[in-house]
């Protein structure tokens, strides 16, 4: 056990001047192979993108907060929701899910690195540079509208619109080349952490005595592997229609607006899978910990997640239900989604039943836990509503489904995100995030969401479909949709007071300590934060709560585990 | 700046005037019937909700951590395979269920067979404006769609072809049924049968480009009589008043008569709508703004007043040439 460290020399020192050690200093970030760097790289990342595809999303909601309003361009109201739907996937769900992964699933498993960290710095590195080639086109873009002129074709990007007789200028390219790159970087990422899992882990580390998050991080990289693969086909396709000639999406000339849906679908449907499976494993090292629990099931809840991983690849066309499918591929992609409801109602059960008899200590990581398991609650209910497909012809589009997928990607990712950065913060910096703050951020972002998400529901059984820039004021949509704004704006005030957190805590944080939660899994048994080597002496472990073993010699969890 | 906002968007849904094309008001077999099927599916989902929500919150009050027991780890408890089972199994069982409900009312909608009485239209989606076709009745008309109530009695279901000229659509009125995509290169099919004569509202809801929020549409439900009546007048060639005759070389020799036709002249063309009958629709530009002689003239000035980036182009004729043309246009009834 690696409770102790060895002093091992640092960089020796030389004596540099200021301004060489600062260089140096942001030189060893841009050279680094170390999974815990390049883990911190994709989290401050993922945290920058969310707040300029949130600043996006504000712009959005001051233009919808009244009928008829002037505030926004529909050139600029377009390139904002389209860009706001693919930061937020892209940029910021990818990048966090692979970020907790790069710098924990080492740690949990009692590795020294990721098995490749050379292509972890190259997969960490494409990623960043699509997202900036993305954001390039807002000024080097030359549009239908003039330079400048940011991908405008929503975020799902429909051929035919996506053809050169509809979008001319590059704004499109700007899209597909963007994700063909961070698609590269996905699939690095995801061989990466595969090839870690199946070789790196430490003595006594059996795959069922794996920490769930990691066993959900392996999931979701099989998983990026089959989805992220139709993606870039689909975006090398476009590409080649737009500049080779080709036809595949071109209408016009025989090509099938169908067959791109298909191809996004396949990618997109278990793409919210891979996002959402990751932020399951938080709740699984979350929950346990503050509830004083081992976690309810585990074999169920790493079959329920493979389960889900299976049936994902399954339901895509329920994105398809109004694009004229006969009715018995309607009534199996009714069936086929229904089911995903299955293991994740099992995961529900399991993490209220770990809750059930516990000691719950509600710092701020459960509070976020909490919160999402209702809300995810709420999310798997609606999507079992949109799964039956008559009413989906109705809901389709509209701003019910706009609410749905925000239950799950805010309501439930998001907030998993946050409980982590509130977890494993004080093991990143060796300093513990304000309590005050984290509650503030907590309940205003549960106050904001609620007001937004749960509104947008009404307004959308009420008749308004997405995508729109301005709305009639006749019709009965106008105080909801203040409302929705006004929640919005709380909520981005949640999030600047964890960028202050984030930043004031870093400089003036109470000491964290190895393990401030008296926690049990293997990250938190090094020093805060840790060293280069993660461990001194690699560790052994017997169960699936190693820390536990030790600090209970005398009721250790592998006499009980099954 | 937006509490201002709220002050000032707040009176219209005071003014109690509203259209709210909501799908919890169905009006036509479609859409009763999913209506149903929604409530029976929110009976079930509502369930869970209640029940699971309840355990939560059970959870939530009954095992926080509480002063009096610090120090001590509660039981450590690993799994249960008989609790395990039953919340796979009953999860199961109301899949089978909610899926049995749904694939009845699927093949219910979507193979319900066309009746001979049924009328025949074909809806052409465009950027940004529909095109409504009645191959039967000779008739092309635009943005408004007309179809007769339709009773048990006599029934009579609109059958709607959907196609697209350009990119994808859909049509989606809330109260006659849910929605069903344009896409071009792959025709669709859709039905509906209003019960009760009035005035219905939608709009596109696939995201079709830069307009796509004001490409509106308005389906008018007429009594059989009245429809019978709007089906005579469609039919007619566009009026011919000697007194707009000006108006009327204006529009044939510009370039309107390059995309738009009227019926009795030399306008033939098929970009943008159909004006034979004009001014027998409520408004212009998919619904953007009411068709009255001020809005026909800024919209033949700079169709981005109403809608910038609507594929119109302004037309560039002097002050007297749009006075004429509009003068021409009102008289197209």
């Amino acid at each position: 056990m690696a409770d102790q460290t060895f002093p091992i020399p640092g960089t020796p020192d030389v004596g540099l001047s200021r301004g060489a050690a600062v260089l140096e200093w942001l030189h060893s970030w841009v050279v680094t192979v170390d999974h815990k760097k390049l883990g911190i790289l994709y989290v401050v990342y993922a945290i920058f993108f969310m707040l300029v595809a949130g600043a996006e999303a504000m712009a959005i909601r001051i233009q919808l907060a009244i009928p008829h309003n002037h505030f926004l361009s529909p050139e600029l109201y377009n390139e904002f929701f389209t860009m706001h739907g693919t930061t937020m996937v892209f940029l910021v769900g990818m990048t966090f899910i692979f970020g907790f992964g790069n710098y924990l699933v080492p740690l949990m498993i009692g590795a020294r690195d990721m098995a490749f960290p050379r292509l972890n710095a190259f997969s960490f590195w494409m990623t960043a540079f699509g997202g900036l080639l993305l954001y390039y086109s807002f000024i080097g873009g030359f549009g239908l509208y003039g330079m400048g002129s940011a991908p405008d074709v929503t975020w799902w990007a429909y051929a035919p619109l996506t053809e050169r007789a509809f979008s001319p200028g590059h704004n499109t390219d700007y899209w597909a080349l963007a994700l063909i790159v961070t698609g590269f970087g996905t699939l690095g990422a995801a061989i990466n952490t595969l090839a870690t899992v199946f070789s790196m882990r430490c003595r006594g580390m059996t795959l069922f005595r794996m920490p769930l998050f990691v066993w959900l991080m392996t999931v979701t990289s099989g998983l990026t592997l089959i989805t992220i693969t139709p993606l870039t086909a689909a975006q090398v396709m476009l590409t080649i229609d737009r500049y080779l000639g080709g036809h595949f999406f071109d209408t016009q000339a025989g090509g099938s607006a169908t067959v791109w849906m298909h191809f996004f679908w396949i990618f997109g449907h278990p793409e919210v899978y891979v996002l959402i499976l990751p932020a399951f494993g938080i709740a699984s090292e979350v929950i346990p910990v503050f509830s004083r629990k081992a976690i309810f099931g585990y074999p169920a809840m790493v079959a329920a997640s493979i389960g889900i991983a299976f049936v994902s690849l399954s339901v895509w066309a329920h994105h398809m239900f109004t694009i004229g499918m006969t009715s018995v591929s309607n009534a199996f992609f009714a069936l086929s989604t229904m089911m995903v409801g299955i293991p994740t109602g099992i995961k529900i059960f399991n993490w209220i039943a770990t809750m059930w008899g516990g000691k719950i200590r509600f710092a701020t990581p459960m509070l976020f836990c909490t919160a999402f398991l209702f809300q995810f609650l709420c999310a798997g209910l609606t999507g079992i509503m949109l799964a039956v497909a008559p009413w989906n012809w109705q809901l389709h589009n509209s701003y019910f489904v706009i609410a749905h997928f925000h239950y799950t990607l805010t309501g439930s990712f998001v907030f998993c995100m946050f409980a982590g950065i509130y977890y494993w913060y004080p093991k990143v910096t060796g300093r513990m995030l304000s309590e005050t703050l984290g509650k503030w951020h907590f309940w205003l972002f549960f106050i904001g969401f609620h007001m937004t998400f749960d509104t947008m529901h009404f307004v959308g059984i009420l008749g308004m479909p997405r995508s729109i820039y301005t709305y009639e004021p006749d019709r009965g949509w106008n105080t909801l949709n203040m409302i929705i704004s006004v929640g919005g704006l709380i909520q981005a005030i949640a999030v600047l007071i964890l960028a202050w957190n984030l930043i004031d805590s870093f400089l003036h944080g109470s000491a964290a300590g190895n393990d401030p939660w008296d926690a049990w899994t293997l990250e938190w048994s090094t020093p805060s934060p840790p060293p280069p080597y993660n461990f001194a002496t690699d560790p052994v472990v017997r169960s699936r709560r190693p820390l536990w073993d030790i600090k209970h010699p005398n009721d250790p969890d592998w006499k009980y585990e099954r | 700046m937006l509490t201002l906002a709220f002050m000032r968007a707040a009176p219209s849904v005071a003014q109690g005037a509203l259209t709210t094309p909501s799908i919890l008001a169905p009006a036509s077999t479609p859409a009763h019937e999913t209506f149903a099927l929604s409530q029976f599916v929110l009976v079930i989902t509502g369930t869970i909700f209640v029940v699971v929500g309840g355990l939560l919150a059970f959870v939530i009050i009954r095992f926080h951590a509480r002063k009096t027991d610090a120090g001590h780890e509660p039981a450590q408890i690993y799994g249960g395979t008989q609790v395990e089972l039953a919340w796979t199994v009953i999860p199961v069982l109301t899949v089978v269920v909610l899926f049995l409900t749904t694939a009845r009312v699927i093949f219910a909608i979507q193979d319900a067979p066309e009746p001979k009485s049924a009328l025949d239209v074909t809806v052409v989606g465009h950027q940004f404006w529909w095109e409504f076709r009645y191959p039967k009745l000779g008739i092309v008309t635009a943005n408004e769609l007309h179809i007769p109530a339709s009773t048990s009695d006599a029934p009579q279901p609109a059958y709607l072809q959907l196609l697209s000229a350009d990119v994808d659509h859909s049509f989606w009125v809330p109260q006659l049924g849910g929605k069903t995509d344009l896409i071009p290169d792959h025709p669709n099919q859709m039905w509906i049968d209003a019960d009760k004569p009035g005035l219905y509202l939608g709009q596109c809801a696939q995201f079709c480009g830069i307009e796509h929020a004001k490409m509106l549409i308005r389906v008018y439900v007429d009594t059989p009589q009245g429809f019978d009546a709007w089906v005579k007048n469609q039919q007619q060639p566009a009026m011919d008043d000697a007194a707009v005759a000006a108006g009327r070389r204006v529009f044939e020799s510009e370039a309107c008569a390059n995309c738009h036709t009227i019926v009795g002249t030399s306008a033939h063309g098929t970009f943008g709508p159909d004006l034979t009958h004009l001014m027998s629709r409520a408004t212009i530009a998919a619904g953007a703004a009411a068709n009255t002689p001020d809005n026909l003239r800024s919209w033949i000035e700079d169709p981005n007043t109403f809608k910038p980036g609507a594929l119109m182009p302004a037309m560039q004729l002097s002050d007297q040439e749009t006075d004429e043309v509009v003068a021409y246009l009102t008289t197209l009834r």
